[in-house]
């Protein structure tokens, strides 16, 4: 084989794991920036929904052997966390962002202990199953069978959202709320109550993130505020409260992490921070983002 | 029974104490205008109303139901509805969404009239999508247009339109002829004649007094947070002192359009 070949190949399959990277950070990222949008809250415990769902689904894997159950449980316990946290404890604040921020860290802080205290501090991955393992060749360039899929899940999650936002009630209600959430609830829509079920949907989606990384990832303590910089960045670059921007800054943010890793590992998070800090000087809300 | 009754009204924004003990009825299938110069509280009332700047004493009805407490969705479903000032669209909904979402009409009749008064008595079918396209066809050719994307008469037409098809018992209207042409003026004046006579009512402030003058049963001025004068119209008009002082309407000679 040619070094040209051998450098081709290599291109394609770095820029798989770029989007495998990308798929993981949507689905992360699409919660928090959809909780953004409607509640404006910066949400530091974000991170600590894709940790607790990496550990829920580990509990139930070891137990059943099914990552689909393993998925299915952290996203419902995750969502049913996310939701009380809004409805008993954000809401009370909705007038005051720093607070609900601080409060926010303090419940990520308390997470992170709780986690270590339920589980332990033992790495571990998820068992996924046997169908996905293995690689898939095409051509020369040959891609784990496993990331693959993943890409693929985050793509259906990703039109899933695009479809309820942009062609449903709820979708049409949920941006009213985003554009004006004082109309919107003069105009009928329960705008806390919507808040708390996006909130659930966006830590719900954080966990499912998690899991659908567990298999390769893993879970481990400090995992939460690994992934919390990575997810702000993709908000910030895409536009606080976009779906759309949510998707092309994960895109954006998986191929620079992963090709800055690869070619510059000593300059790996300056080339992660700089796209997000020339972003903030040139376009302070993002590329898709709103004033 | 759809009477507003608004007693001892008291609204702040903060510490600065906006709405100091308003106090006004709205009867039932009649339009009472509040008159005012800028910055009076007007608008303040009809957050206040609504729901979305809660009062911090007083108390609001809407019939036999105190409303004063309950959240602005709470109060949207109590039919009561508002077109705001600034007509506030929703940006990145279509002008087919913003009817979509607050459409409440599948359960609904309006209100039969006071038969001895109109004589087309009996329910009144209840507003639609279809019927408020008919009333503002300009919308139904817009239905796919986003909010931002309309001319100032056609955001008014649809903040009215989006008011209107929850089929509102009490209709607030905050400056609906702000900004618009004549001829949208006349419509409007028109619009709330008819929903007058089907038995909404309709409270209606405006800074043109000459035309809530012409359509309102009942007037009422605002100064500095509280109403310092109620009469019928007639009677206000004939006032010059509260014309010129309160509402800023030039002499005896002005009757016609003020702007
Ligand atoms: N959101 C707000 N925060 C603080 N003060 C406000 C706010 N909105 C209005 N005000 C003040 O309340 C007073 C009444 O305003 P408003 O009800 O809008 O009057 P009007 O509708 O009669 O012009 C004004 O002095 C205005 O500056
Ligand atoms: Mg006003």
């Amino acid at each position: 084989m040619s070094i040209d070949l051998l450098s081709v190949i290599y291109l394609i399959t770095q820029t798989l794991n770029g989007l495998f990277s990308a798929a993981l950070l949507f689905l992360i990222a699409s919660g928090l920036t959809l909780a953004f949008g409607v509640m404006r809250i910066v949400n530091i415990a974000h991170g600590s929904f894709y940790m607790l769902g990496v550990y829920v689904a580990w509990t139930v894997v070891t137990r059943t052997q099914s990552l689909l159950l393993g998925a299915i449980a952290a996203i419902l316990v995750v969502g049913a966390i996310g939701f009380a946290m809004q409805r008993f404890f954000l809401r009370r604040f909705a007038a005051d962002p720093l607070a609900q921020m601080m409060m926010t860290m303090g419940f990520a802080l308390v997470f992170r202990d709780a986690a270590l205290m339920v589980w332990g501090g033992d790495p571990f991955t998820l068992a996924y199953p046997r169908l996905l393992r293995g690689s898939v060749e095409v051509a020369e360039v040959v891609f784990p069978r496993y990331r693959l899929f993943v890409i693929v899940v985050a793509a259906l999650v990703g039109a899933g959202l695009w479809m309820v936002n942009e062609r449903t009630l709820i979708g049409a209600r949920l941006r009213a709320t985003v554009d004006d959430p004082e109309m919107a609830s003069a105009t009928g829509i329960n705008v806390p109550l919507l808040s708390g079920l996006v909130f659930a949907v966006g830590a719900g989606l954080a966990a499912f993130g998690g899991v659908m990384g567990g298999p390769i990832l893993g879970g481990y303590p400090g995992m939460d505020f690994d992934l919390l910089p990575l997810a702000f960045v993709v908000v910030i670059v895409g536009g606080m409260g976009s779906l759309k921007g949510a998707l092309v800054g994960a895109i954006a943010v998986g191929m620079i992490d992963n090709f800055g890793k690869v070619l510059v590992p000593e300059l790996s998070y300056f080339t992660l921070f700089a796209p997000m800090v020339l972003m903030l000087a040139i376009k302070p809300t993002g590329l898709y983002g709103r004033a | 029974m759809s009477t507003l009754t608004v007693r001892d009204l008291h609204t702040y924004y903060g510490d600065s104490h906006v709405l100091q003990g308003v106090t006004l009825q709205a009867e039932q299938g009649t339009v009472t205008a509040v008159l005012g110069r800028n910055g009076v509280g007007k608008t303040t009332l009809c957050r206040s109303i609504a729901g979305l700047t809660p009062a911090r004493a007083g108390q609001i009805a809407l019939g036999a139901t105190d409303i004063t407490r309950l959240a602005p969705h709470r109060i949207h479903q109590a039919r009561v509805g508002l077109v705001p000032q600034g007509r506030r669209m929703f940006t990145s909904l279509t002008v087919r969404e913003h009817l979509a979402i607050a459409e409440r009409s599948a359960d609904l009749t309006r209100s039969v009239p006071p038969a001895a008064e109109s004589g087309d008595a009996g329910p009144v079918a209840p507003w639609t999508v279809e019927s408020v396209c008919a009333l503002f066809p300009r919308l139904a050719e817009r239905l796919q247009n986003r909010g931002n994307e309309l001319s100032g008469g056609e955001q008014q037409m649809l903040a009215i339109a989006r008011a209107l098809v929850a089929n509102p018992l009490l209709l607030i209207m905050d400056e609906p002829t702000e900004g618009l042409a004549p001829a949208l003026v006349a419509q409007v004046g028109e619009l709330v004649g008819r929903l007058k006579r089907e038995g909404t009512t309709v409270l209606l402030v405006e800074q043109n007094a000459t035309f809530a003058v012409a359509l309102a049963d009942r007037v009422h001025v605002m100064s500095k947070g509280a109403i310092v004068h109620s009469s019928d119209p007639k009677t206000l008009w004939e006032n010059e002192e509260i014309k010129t002082q309160l509402l800023g309407v030039p002499g005896a000679t002005a009757h016609g359009e003020r702007r």
